[in-house]
């Protein structure tokens, strides 16, 4: 067992296990979305970011990907953390505003403005896709292409791959292009709608069916506000 | 060449050392060394070497002189140049024409050629003798010095220098353990920027458990403007390949790599000549030398990805796969090449190492300052009188070797800035020159020692231009794994291209200070950690500059296009008609002796017409009709 801690908290990981792995085992929340249990770490949403070591020493670094070691200590929400985060996710919004995803995260993590200009690429290069695809379903179809400005995601020679069997696990994992955002300003860059929700539900149900992780999933709220 | 043979023993080895020092020593007729390099090479070295060759002919003196052909002097702006020996005459910037007059006086009759001599810009003498040259004067050239006196392709050259002397210290003197103690003790770091302990670096990747270890030559040396590995490569290849020989030793590791990137075509060669003569020599394979020591040396050639020169994307490209960098821990010392314990040094770092053991930890850590020892190569580049390859000791001073060394800056324009360390470097000003060079002083002054490119920059120099230059380098180079680094550089390529071309607007440099922060903070790796840099060290130092672009659409140094246009000054126009042959678009209107006249709509802004003129009539001035468009939209 590796003793180590977290947000000042003494916490006890196994070995091989990740800074996330454990923050998540303890039930201590860190956004990301290249990350998914069954596939290889990735590193490369910069989402789970935390603040490791201390003084001037301290630096960040991407949980998904940092083993957690003996006397380790992490703090998952300090100010840098917060920043870089949020720079992170006005990135990842310049690049696919309409993914419902993504602007809940900023909602979430208080991102106000949107100072890039767009591109709407619908695709933030997670690469969940190719290693679910190369990890889980053993096909290798996609892959990255170029490097730079120029990566994109695609098949070989970008010909439909004999690889594929369109087994669709590339969408269904997709965390930025499948589900668009419904909110009002769904248009704009930068939507903030949950933000601001008055949460309808309770008009119709004794409980609030929605936390701002989850605000709006069920739509309910926004669809009354059109 | 000599055949070569294997060498039985250490004894055999020593003895034949031996023998080549004491012919070196007792050569009594004169070498002629032509510098052929990569850069010696593409001004014509070669062909002067032909015209040598046949001009020592014609002369009947091929039983009287050596004509030996080596790598980089370091002295670029000289090239093609040669050494005459014993006397150390020095002659520049050689045509093949020129070579016959040199043969027939200085070498047959001894006298001096003036005119091939090398002049100072600043006094007008002329050198006579290599050592008399300020370019060398103040440099300390452990590492680079011994490029004179051996022929790249020759192991026999190499031994007659004392080569594989320290290799032999190494198998019979040292423990593995004493040889990293000494290495440790010298204070190496490593030279391919960071500055990481070798010492420090090899004992961890000793101690790792498991038997098969593996050592890497890191020679992906993607910097522009910088090519010191390539020319140590190519220069004085056995140095580099005895340094992992030494250093497999000390780590117990059995098979090397040597990573040198395929743009390099004669770096890849002489390597490939030399570990091939090592093979032959059996001074690589099994039972080295009769000993227990083997050792097998590999090349693998890059395909010229900046990002490959990180240690986990290089490792990753070694392997087959997309050169990308992964975090570290664990870091190359226990999980590296196929997940086996992995030593990896810069070039500069392995060539330093036979001369700690011959010399002494001492004696290198005699050199330097308290945190950095021993010498560092610079490649000296930019608006600099003498280009070139220099190696100082560290804690030397900007200033000695821009002003002192490199010569000052040509046409006796004010010196702006220098770049070093890359493109993920940072840009000094001149209230830094008097900063001494080491790593630490370096990065607080938020550049790098990097692998040691330096660039430098004349007033008129526009650093949101530089800024922009190297923001684009990165922004295609970046492996594009992280978003930070991604879309940050693109990003901040973006804003600056926006400032430079007018385009700016309030509030952009605090963005740009606020991405930049970011991409430096959250990226994986140090392509993306210092890729901020450029911008981080122009907005300290110059942040006027960017200022005077954003509110005033003016360009100080005259160089962003967007901002400017060129006019003929009326009064000092002589109607010489230069600038006119200049102009690729006949933007130009006048007739001789009368003054002209630049027409804006067929005007590209080339800046041709700026280096033609003679007389500095021509002015790149701020251009008020695109200020005034541009604010009415604003």
């Amino acid at each position: 067992m590796i003793t180590m801690k977290i947000n000042g908290v003494e916490v006890k990981a196994e070995e091989g296990w990740t800074i996330l792995e454990t923050a998540q085992f303890y039930g201590l929340e860190i956004p990301t979305l290249c990350h998914h249990e069954g596939l290889s770490p990735y590193g490369a949403c910069r989402l789970c970011l935390v603040e490791i070591g201390e003084g001037a020493k301290a630096k960040l670094v991407s949980s998904c990907t940092y083993p957690a070691e003996e006397g380790l200590i992490v703090h998952t929400d300090t100010r840098r953390v917060i920043k870089a985060r949020r720079m992170m996710i006005e990135l990842m919004l310049s690049v696919a505003p309409y993914s419902k995803v993504i602007q809940d995260l900023a909602s979430k993590f208080g991102v106000t403005r949107m100072r890039f200009t767009i591109r709407n690429e619908e695709c933030i290069l997670c690469g969940l896709c190719i290693r679910m695809c190369a990890e889980q379903m053993d096909g290798k179809a996609i892959g990255f292409q170029n490097r730079g400005y120029q990566r994109k995601i695609s098949t070989p020679f970008d010909i439909r791959s004999e690889e594929c069997r369109l087994c669709g696990g590339c969408i269904y994992i997709c965390p930025a292009c499948q589900l668009r955002c419904q909110g009002p300003q769904a248009e704009t860059a930068l939507c903030n709608a949950c933000l601001t929700m008055d949460p309808t539900c309770l008009d119709y149900y004794d409980e609030l069916q929605c936390w701002m992780y989850d605000a709006g999933r069920c739509g309910t709220c926004v669809r009354e506000k059109k | 060449m000599k055949r070569l043979r294997k060498f039985k023993n250490v004894e055999d080895l020593r003895k034949t050392i031996q023998q080549q020092e004491a012919t070196r020593q007792q050569e009594t007729k004169k070498v002629i060394t032509v510098s052929s390099g990569t850069c010696g090479q593409a001004r014509g070295s070669q062909k002067v070497i032909e015209a040598l060759k046949k001009a020592i002919k014609a002369e009947g003196l091929k039983d009287q002189v050596i004509l030996r052909i080596t790598g980089c002097h370091g002295f670029c702006e000289a090239e093609p140049n040669l050494i005459i020996y014993p006397d150390r005459i020095f002659y520049q910037k050689l045509t093949p024409e020129d070579v016959r007059t040199i043969v027939q006086e200085t070498i047959k009759d001894g006298r001096v050629v003036e005119k091939y001599l090398y002049r100072d810009p600043r006094t007008k003498e002329r050198a006579w003798y290599e050592n008399e040259i300020q370019f060398y004067q103040k440099q300390k050239r452990i590492v680079l010095g011994d490029n004179v006196f051996v022929d790249p392709t020759s192991l026999l050259d190499y031994l007659a220098i004392g080569g594989f002397k320290p290799f032999l210290k190494a198998l019979t003197e040292f423990h593995p353990e004493e040889i990293i103690q000494t290495v440790k003790k010298s204070g190496l770091r490593g030279r391919g920027g960071a500055g990481f302990p070798t010492g420090v670096k090899w004992e961890a990747t000793r101690r790792s458990p498991g038997d098969i270890k593996y050592i890497i030559c890191n020679g992906d040396e993607g910097d522009p403007g910088a090519y010191m590995d390539r020319s140590v490569l190519e220069g004085n290849p056995f140095r580099v390949l005895e340094g992992m020989m030494i250093g497999a030793l000390a780590i117990g590791a059995r098979e090397g790599f040597i990573y040198v990137r395929d743009e390099y075509p004669l770096a890849v060669r002489h390597v490939t000549q030399a570990v091939d003569q090592l093979y032959r020599t059996g001074l690589l394979g099994k039972n080295i030398l009769g000993t227990e020591f083997s050792f097998d040396l590999h090349i693998s050639k890059g395909a010229g990805a900046f990002v490959c020169g990180e240690e986990t994307a290089l490792i990753a490209s070694i392997e087959g796969r997309v050169g990308e960098p992964r975090q570290r821990p664990p870091f190359p010392a226990q999980k590296g090449l196929w997940k086996k314990p992995t030593c990896i040094n810069n070039v500069e770092t392995w060539a330093n190492i036979p001369l700690i053991i011959q010399n002494g930890a001492e004696w290198f850590s005699s050199i330097g300052t308290a945190g950095s020892k021993g010498t560092k190569i610079f490649s000296l580049v930019g608006k600099i009188n003498n280009t070139g390859l220099v190696e100082v000791p560290m804690g030397i001073t900007l200033r000695e070797i821009i002003y002192d060394i490199g010569g000052g800056i040509p046409e006796g324009k004010a010196f702006k800035a220098v770049q070093t360390g890359g493109p993920s470097g940072g840009c000094l000003p001149a209230s830094l020159l008097d900063l001494p060079i080491d790593y630490e002083s370096l990065t607080a002054a938020g550049s790098i020692m990097g692998s040691g490119g330096m660039i430098v920059m004349d007033e008129k120099t526009c650093m949101v231009d530089v800024a922009m230059y190297f923001l684009n380098f990165l922004r295609d180079e970046s492996c594009g794994k992280c978003i930070s680094c991604r879309e940050g550089t693109q990003r901040m390529w973006e804003i600056v291209k926006d400032i430079s071309e007018g385009k700016g607007k309030p509030g952009d440099l605090e963005l740009l200070e606020e991405l930049a922060l970011a991409t430096k903070d959250a990226s994986m790796c140090g392509l993306g950690q210092t890729a901020a840099n450029p911008v981080l060290s122009t907005l300290r130092y110059f942040r006027e500059e960017f200022e005077a672009h954003i509110y005033e659409k003016r360009c100080p140094a005259g160089v962003c296009k967007s901002l400017i246009r060129y006019v003929v000054i009326p009064e000092k126009c002589t109607g010489c008609e230069a600038c006119k042959r200049a102009c690729p678009t006949q933007a130009i209107q006048g007739t001789r002796k009368d003054v002209h006249l630049i027409l804006y709509d067929k005007c590209i802004k080339c800046g041709a017409c700026l280096e033609a003129c003679r007389f500095e009539a021509i002015e790149a001035q701020r251009d008020e009709a695109i200020i005034i468009d541009k604010e009415v939209r604003l």
